[in-house]
């Protein structure tokens, strides 16, 4: 997963519905752990204004 | 003020929940530190700032410096453009919440409370598997407080409670993606909150517009995160405000996701709890969570000074406040989810029904409980649950 910092409004919605711990707010900065992150796509479809996408 | 080393208690985040907590823990005794990593209590607004007099009057005397609007009518509208409004629900505020937020966070200070702001909790400081403190971060260094008790009051993150091994997760279909514009310039109707269904308008949610002033209101929308796929709540809530407010400023634009679940499982372990948005605890069909929040904050701040005055910190010492809670609101909170998850799935046709239903009830008599039962009336499962549940808060 990859997150468009310029979009990013640092909400913490994407935090709530990670299954596993892989999302991080640090400084009014989320960065996504690709090493736990197990593509469910619950942060994708939960971010309000799109700042999360697959990486391809 | 200098922070001291240690507190009894330290509450991460000067929210409503927060600020509740942390007055009422140190009103009984305890010393507690709130932490709060914006510059001041109630920024950034992530919130459609309605509230009922009845819920935050215990809890902060009514001052007009952070009331925006008040409400006396709330107006659903159903997808056909039938409309049924309803006078009978109390009286209601729309908050300005940055000052509303200081001021609950002053009445915690004045019972005694410490507040540092632009302090950005970390993690816990643990020794021996037990929690001790807190690491944050303030002006670029790293520092750590020690504690007996932490309160996670961190929102809808609730990393806190990540960090003490809860699981505070969200399913997809109990999280609601919300975007909330304030528009200035518009029309709106005078001391009228309005709420807005319909799955071409809000699917699995809805479009609310809550009045600021008389020309400025706060509208949003949040639609289920289930549901959402194909579009996000920025399309719906743009296509809403071109229809109707085609001329409209907005002024203030925030993003964020409201959680629509019950509540959760564990809200307590040794050295810690959470409270409000962090433990879930909102109206699961309103999404609303500064009321919920702060009765969980008096129960909370209450149970944290017993357990202070006992000088012991474990889990079973601070389940009297999954113990009250339950008892005040956590029931009712399961049945008022299944009611939800009713209310979600309603068909257009469904909700035009009802609609039309409620307008034959008489005014005087309409209210939201009154909605809620035709609502479920041809459901007699969930009629059950919720005469279950009524008859025995009744009879407690």
């Amino acid at each position: 997963m990859k997150i468009n910092r310029n979009l990013c409004d640092v909400c913490g919605t994407c935090v709530a519905v990670c299954p596993v711990d892989a999302i991080i707010v640090d400084e009014f900065k989320v960065t996504i752990d690709n090493e736990k992150c197990i593509n469910c796509g619950n942060c994708v479809i939960v971010c309000p204004i799109k700042a999360i996408s697959e990486e391809k | 003020m200098m922070i001291k080393d240690k507190y009894d208690v330290v509450v991460i985040g000067a929210g409503p929940a927060g600020s509740v907590t942390a007055r009422f823990a140190a009103e009984n005794g305890a010393s507690v530190l709130i932490m709060e990593r914006d510059r001041e209590p109630g920024i950034p607004v992530r919130c459609a700032e309605g509230v009922s007099h009845k819920g935050i009057e215990p809890y902060i005397d009514i001052d007009r410096r952070w009331i925006a609007s008040d409400i006396d009518v709330a107006k659903l509208q159903a997808p056909n453009g039938e409309n049924v409004k309803m006078y009978n629900n109390g009286k209601g505020y729309v908050l300005e919440r940055r000052i509303f937020d200081t001021a609950l966070c002053e009445v915690a200070c004045k019972h005694g409370a410490d507040l540092i702001t632009k302090a950005d909790a970390l993690d816990l400081v643990k020794e021996n598997g037990k929690i001790v403190g807190v690491k944050y971060k303030y002006l670029g260094e790293i520092k750590t407080v020690k504690c007996d008790i932490v309160i996670g009051a961190d929102g809808v993150e609730s990393r806190v409670g990540r960090w003490a091994g809860i699981d505070t997760k969200v399913s997809l279909d109990d999280m609601e993606t919300a975007v909330q514009y304030t528009l200035c310039d518009i029309e709106i109707e005078d001391k009228t909150c309005e709420f807005y269904f319909g799955n071409e308008i809000a699917p699995g949610g809805y479009v609310w517009v809550f009045p600021k002033s008389g020309n400025t209101a706060n509208v949003g929308i949040g639609i289920s995160g289930d549901l959402a796929k194909e579009h996000g709540p920025k399309y719906y809530l743009d296509k809403f405000i071109a229809e109707r407010y085609p001329r409209a400023t907005i002024t203030y634009t925030v993003f964020g996701g409201v959680p629509t679940a019950w509540g959760l499982e564990e809200i307590v372990r040794d050295n810690i709890m959470l409270v409000g948005d962090a433990a879930r605890q909102v109206n699961p069909i309103s999404g609303g969570g500064i009321v919920q929040g702060m009765i969980a904050g008096e129960i909370c701040g209450k149970v944290a000074a017993e357990a202070v005055k006992k000088q012991k910190f474990d889990k079973k010492t601070l389940k009297a406040y999954r113990k009250n809670w339950d008892k005040r609101l956590g029931k009712n909170q399961k049945v008022i989810h299944a009611m939800k998850n009713k209310f979600m799935k309603l068909s257009d046709p469904e909700f035009n029904n009802l609609m039309k239903v409620c307008n034959s009830i008489p005014p005087e008599k309409m209210t939201v409980p009154r909605l809620f039962k035709e609502a479920v009336k041809d459901d007699p499962k969930l009629v059950m649950e919720v005469a279950k549940t009524f008859i025995t808060a009744k009879f407690k």
